[in-house]
């Protein structure tokens, strides 16, 4: 498949891979080489401009709008600008996902408590966006994305402006889910984080094209065997 | 359903706690007074339109400009035994140059100056006047019937062409209320876009966001509606002050019915529902041109 943003030059182009279900997905490149364009099509923000695309077993590429809005409950993305409302607290920022899909109030709250006091945010559910620091909003995102416990997690360099032992922690959060079966796509630039992860595949974006199509690089499973059903 | 729409809580944070939007609220307050005022006016000038055409309908005037010898007379005898003929009764000449000496003065009294004979007639309502015009015919070749509504066509036609105008008027008003409507939903989209990407991003429907935002424009169109209804009545009830007594003594009856009162009340309402639709369809329309 390829992309073009208007009528310009194609920004991803004879893209053609798989991601296994369950998982767990490193995607690399230089700034400018497409991997927040690929991220837009994964979390359907964009329809290709060619080829096709299917997700969750079923053909997208031009499904009707109407149907993507459940398969975008099924897909949690952390942003790379974090994209809070910003009025909102923390707490409700968190709690979005699940008021979208209609859950109760009850098992809203229990639930989003729980994400923020994971993400070490149980005392600052009340800040508003402005007030938090960089790092804190960007778990603040992290919890949006994961507490739906989606079928597809796509990151955009989620672990940019956390402390290291924080990116340990996130990642754990991420390879735990995984370990329940989500899909996880996380863009970066920390090869550090990619070669800490067992089990994790690596894809190379350069200039809109798929260096090392998924597989060429692998890291070992873990232990546990976590990783070996890709 | 409005009120569903004005409900959630939840919801309800998603979107800013902001005041009222003082641009819609100046708009809708200021159609929805000028739409009740018009709208009284011309449910008013309907309403005198009626009362003079229900007093003279069934009334007419056989006129013979140079009647012949008896032949009043036989003229008055077939309005008379016309079917259909409440009273027919001639105008006496001392009274015709009565009225002639407003103008003429003195001169009217002269025998010198021919005057017509006049017979006023009264139909039983839903009578047919051709079988009186034909009656008429055969006894006095030289009479005229008139229709009293004719002398006061042109009137009646000034009325309902202000009628027409003071309907095309409210229209005109409420297209403009929500061509507003339509620039403020789309101010609050542009303003909000951010939010509405991340919503649509986690899998919000066009539902979900529109709305968000039709509660709000809700809200400003109907604190604005409230606000233009309350100086319209106010206005109403200064400009009518004793003249509807006056106009009760004279005809009757009053200005505004109570039918015309409630079609009043309902402007506000319907300039809020109109509000509320123009609403929904530019967001929706807005949102569906997004992915």
């Amino acid at each position: 498949m390829g992309l073009r943003y208007g009528t310009g030059a194609e920004v991803l182009r004879d893209l053609d891979f798989t991601l296994g279900e369950g998982g767990f997905y490193f995607l690399a490149g230089a700034s400018g080489a497409g991997k927040t364009s690929l991220l837009k099509l994964l979390y359907l923000a964009q329809r290709p401009t060619r080829g096709r695309i299917r997700l969750f077993g079923e053909d997208l590429s031009d499904a009707p709008r109407e149907r993507l809005p459940l398969f975008r409950r099924r897909i949690g993305v952390v942003f790379q600008d974090f994209r809070l409302i910003r009025h909102l607290s923390a707490f409700d920022n968190v709690a979005l996902p699940l008021r979208i899909a209609g859950r109760a109030e009850s098992e809203v709250t229990a639930a989003v408590r729980e994400m923020l006091d994971w993400v070490g945010l149980g005392d600052r559910a009340g800040a508003r966006p402005p007030t938090l620091s960089g790092g804190e909003q960007q778990r603040v995102a992290i919890a949006r994305a994961v507490i739906t416990q989606p079928d597809l997690l796509v990151a955009d360099e989620p672990t940019g402006n956390v402390d290291a032992e924080m990116a340990k922690r996130l990642l754990h959060l991420f390879s735990a889910l995984n370990g329940f079966g989500t899909t996880v796509v996380v863009a970066t630039h920390d090869f550090g984080l990619v070669a800490s992860t067992p089990g994790a595949e690596l894809m190379r974006l350069d200039r809109g094209g798929l260096v090392d199509p998924t597989g060429s690089f692998k890291n070992p499973p873990a232990a546990s065997g976590r990783g070996a059903r890709q | 359903m409005i009120l569903d729409r004005l409900r959630s809580a939840p919801d309800s944070r998603l979107l800013p706690v902001e005041r009222l939007h003082v641009p819609t609220v100046a708009v809708m307050a200021i159609m929805t007074f000028a739409m009740m005022i018009i709208a009284a006016a011309g449910l008013a000038l309907a309403n005198a339109a009626g009362i003079v055409t229900s007093g003279i309908e069934n009334r007419y005037v056989v006129e013979l400009p140079a009647a012949a010898e008896g032949e009043l007379a036989k003229a008055v005898g077939a309005a008379r035994a016309t079917p259909g003929v409440r009273n027919a009764t001639p105008v006496p000449e001392a009274e015709m140059r009565q009225t002639l000496e407003r103008w003429l003065g003195e001169a009217a009294s002269s025998t010198d100056l021919p005057v017509p004979a006049l017979v006023t007639v009264e139909l039983l309502p839903g009578a047919d006047p051709r079988a009186l015009a034909e009656r008429l015919r055969a006894q006095a070749p030289s009479a005229r019937l008139i229709a009293e509504t004719a002398e006061l066509e042109p009137l009646l036609r000034s009325i309902r062409a202000l009628q027409w105008l003071a309907i095309a008027l409210v229209v005109l008003m409420a297209a403009a209320s929500s061509a507003a409507i339509v620039l403020a939903a789309r101010g609050a989209l542009d303003t909000h876009r951010s939010t509405i990407e991340i919503m649509h991003g986690i899998g919000a429907t066009d539902a979900q966001i529109t709305r968000l935002f039709e509660r709000k424009i809700a809200l400003d169109a109907a604190a604005g509606a409230a606000l233009g209804a309350l100086a319209a009545a106010a206005a109403l009830f200064v400009i009518a002050g004793a003249g509807v007594a006056l106009a009760v003594e004279l005809t009757a009856s009053a200005p505004l019915s109570g039918t015309d009162l409630v079609l009043l009340v309902l402007v506000p309402v319907a300039a809020v529902a109109l509000a509320l639709a123009v609403a929904h369809w530019t967001l929706l329309r807005a949102l569906r041109a997004t992915l």
